[in-house]
């Protein structure tokens, strides 16, 4: 809501939307049973904010003034329009909101509203292009067209993508609810997994012109933060110290023409101590536990090149060691080929060239981009410039990203002299 | 809230689950009061398609369209909301081989 903030109130109004709007829709949502419904009656909550609050001051508890007007407003618009209508299933779902009044003041059950808006915006049964457009629209408030901006997805597609999903959580009753314990690790698994994917949609650009959108990163650091606050499980905090930790070297891994800089090249006094700093508190809590889980660990190869001064003094002992946790943990052909670069940098080129051509002859990562890219490098380095040539062209055919490409025909002119 | 769980299998996976076991799991849900109705189905061989078209009614041998796979069979449960309803689903033994589309029943509006 774009409000000019030309008097005090109006100002008051203006930081009790931005602070707490999505709080106000995820309990509105709970007691009238309905997004849009709850939509509209957050909107309306406002401009009756707006219209009083100048002439009638500041409520005590602005929040809970906007969810029980809402709430009238709603429950009087249903009543209103069954009135017209004469339609017994909106009366009596007007009639269930009144029955739920009580429920909403205590701090607790409006922080349960948070999170059981998070875990039916990541509900399995929707797609997961919903899941992140529906989480980015309800839980962070971004409009559609942000949204589309930053997925590089046209606003209309968007925003049918979100009506598509709130009608399926309608017509297929999805329920309001926070999992149970027995199916939390699931249902948390999708929760980091639409946050992780912000965050990399933010980070690292899957095409375009610009390796990062920043805006995106930093809503997904506050949406895990955000989720810790909610429900400290170790493997959301292990996200979290994950995001910090990229984040980090967000500086230091673009030069200023804009040319991309690996972790290996970057000036390692640009990194932000500070992340760096909470990241690694917060991995050593979430690797406290008794079973570390994937986040967690990433979290923890992240801590140990954040701790390293340079390339060479990185601990890739440790890193290779934490790498086969994780393939334990999480088996993937991705996995195995950031190991086998940890293991090129433990034991040399030819060792992780070795696990690399194995990968790839298996017919795993034949069309990865990083997987032809990471070969070239390593035979580069080897002398090998035959084939360092082949890989960094197949790599260049794969990549989609305009910095990426710039990197890959760098190195190839490289090559040639 | 009225659910149709709609069981589907490959060709020749319709006899990979025993008939023992989809009757003891479809007792469980009637004893626990979720379950409508539940059959099984013939193999899709035995499917004739019956259409109207001006007026006249076409009927043609097997099924509308070539898929992998085929509706096998079906339950009807009668859950709070889609979590119970995706809990039903996961007891029905043939989702081990195939699959079982959940889908909410549409009041029809007076």
């Amino acid at each position: 809501m774009a409000v000019v903030a030309i008097d005090p109130v109006l100002e008051t109004v203006n930081a009790v939307y931005l602070s707490d709007s999505r709080r106000v829709l995820a309990t509105l949502i709970r007691l009238l049973g309905d997004f849009d419904v709850a939509e509209e009656a957050l909107h309306d909550a406002f401009r009756a904010a707006l219209e009083q609050w100048p002439g009638e001051g500041v409520p005590a508890n602005p929040r809970a003034w906007l969810v029980s007007t809402g709430r009238f407003k709603a429950i009087d618009g249903m009543r209103r329009r069954a009135r017209f209508d004469a339609l017994d299933d909106v009366g009596s779902k007007a009639d269930v909101a009144v029955i739920d009044a009580g429920a909403w003041a205590d701090e607790e059950s409006v922080e349960d509203d948070r999170l059981r808006l998070i875990f039916t915006c990541c509900h399995p049964a929707l797609s997961p292009d919903a899941q992140v457009a529906l989480t980015l629209r309800e839980v962070c408030g971004l409009t559609t067209e942000e949204i589309g901006r930053a997925f590089l997805t046209p606003a209309p597609t968007l925003a049918q993508r979100i009506v598509r999903a709130k009608s399926k959580i309608r017509d297929a009753r999805i329920p309001y609810q926070v999992p149970t314990q027995a199916e939390l690790p699931e249902r948390l698994d999708a929760v980091l997994r639409v946050i992780y994917l912000v965050f990399n949609e933010g980070y690292a650009a899957s095409s375009g012109a610009s390796v990062t959108r920043h805006d995106l990163s930093a809503e997904a650091i506050r949406l895990g933060r955000l989720l810790v606050k909610l429900l400290p499980e170790p493997e959301a905090v292990g996200l979290l110290a994950l995001m910090l930790l990229h984040e980090s070297r967000r500086a230091a891994r673009m030069s200023a023409s804009g040319e991309l800089i690996l972790l290996d090249e970057q000036d390692r006094s640009r990194w932000n101590r500070d992340q760096i700093a909470e990241g690694i508190r917060l991995v050593e809590q979430a690797l406290a536990g008794r079973r570390a889980g994937p986040y967690a660990i990433q979290a923890a190869i992240a801590a140990v090149h954040a701790e390293a001064s340079s390339a060479k003094a990185t601990d890739w002992e440790e890193i290779v060691g934490l790498y086969d946790a994780l393939l334990r943990a999480a088996p993937s052909p991705v996995i195995e080929l950031n190991r086998a670069v940890a293991l090129a940098m433990r034991d040399g080129p030819a060792a992780g060239l070795d696990v690399i051509d194995g990968i790839l002859a298996r017919g795993d990562l034949l069309d990865y981009r990083l997987a032809h890219a990471a070969r070239a490098d390593l035979c580069r380095r080897l002398g090998r410039t035959a084939d360092a040539r082949a890989s960094y062209e197949r790599a260049l055919e794969l990549t989609r990203q305009e910095p990426e490409r710039r990197f890959l025909e760098r190195r190839l002119g490289e090559l040639s002299t | 809230m009225k659910y149709l769980c709609l069981v589907y299998l490959e060709q020749q996976k319709l006899h990979a689950v025993p008939d023992r076991e989809c009757a003891a799991c479809g007792a469980g849900l009637r004893e626990s009061g979720v379950l409508v109705a539940a059959e099984a189905l013939e193999p899709v061989e035995t499917a004739t398609t019956v259409r109207i078209r001006n007026g006249k009614v076409s009927v043609t041998d097997g099924p509308f369209a070539e898929t992998k796979e085929q509706l096998a069979g079906f339950y009807l449960i009668d859950a709070r909301d889609l979590n119970e309803a995706i809990q039903v689903a996961a007891k029905i033994p043939p989702a081990r081989e195939g699959s079982v589309e959940v889908r909410p029943v549409r009041e029809l509006r007076p």
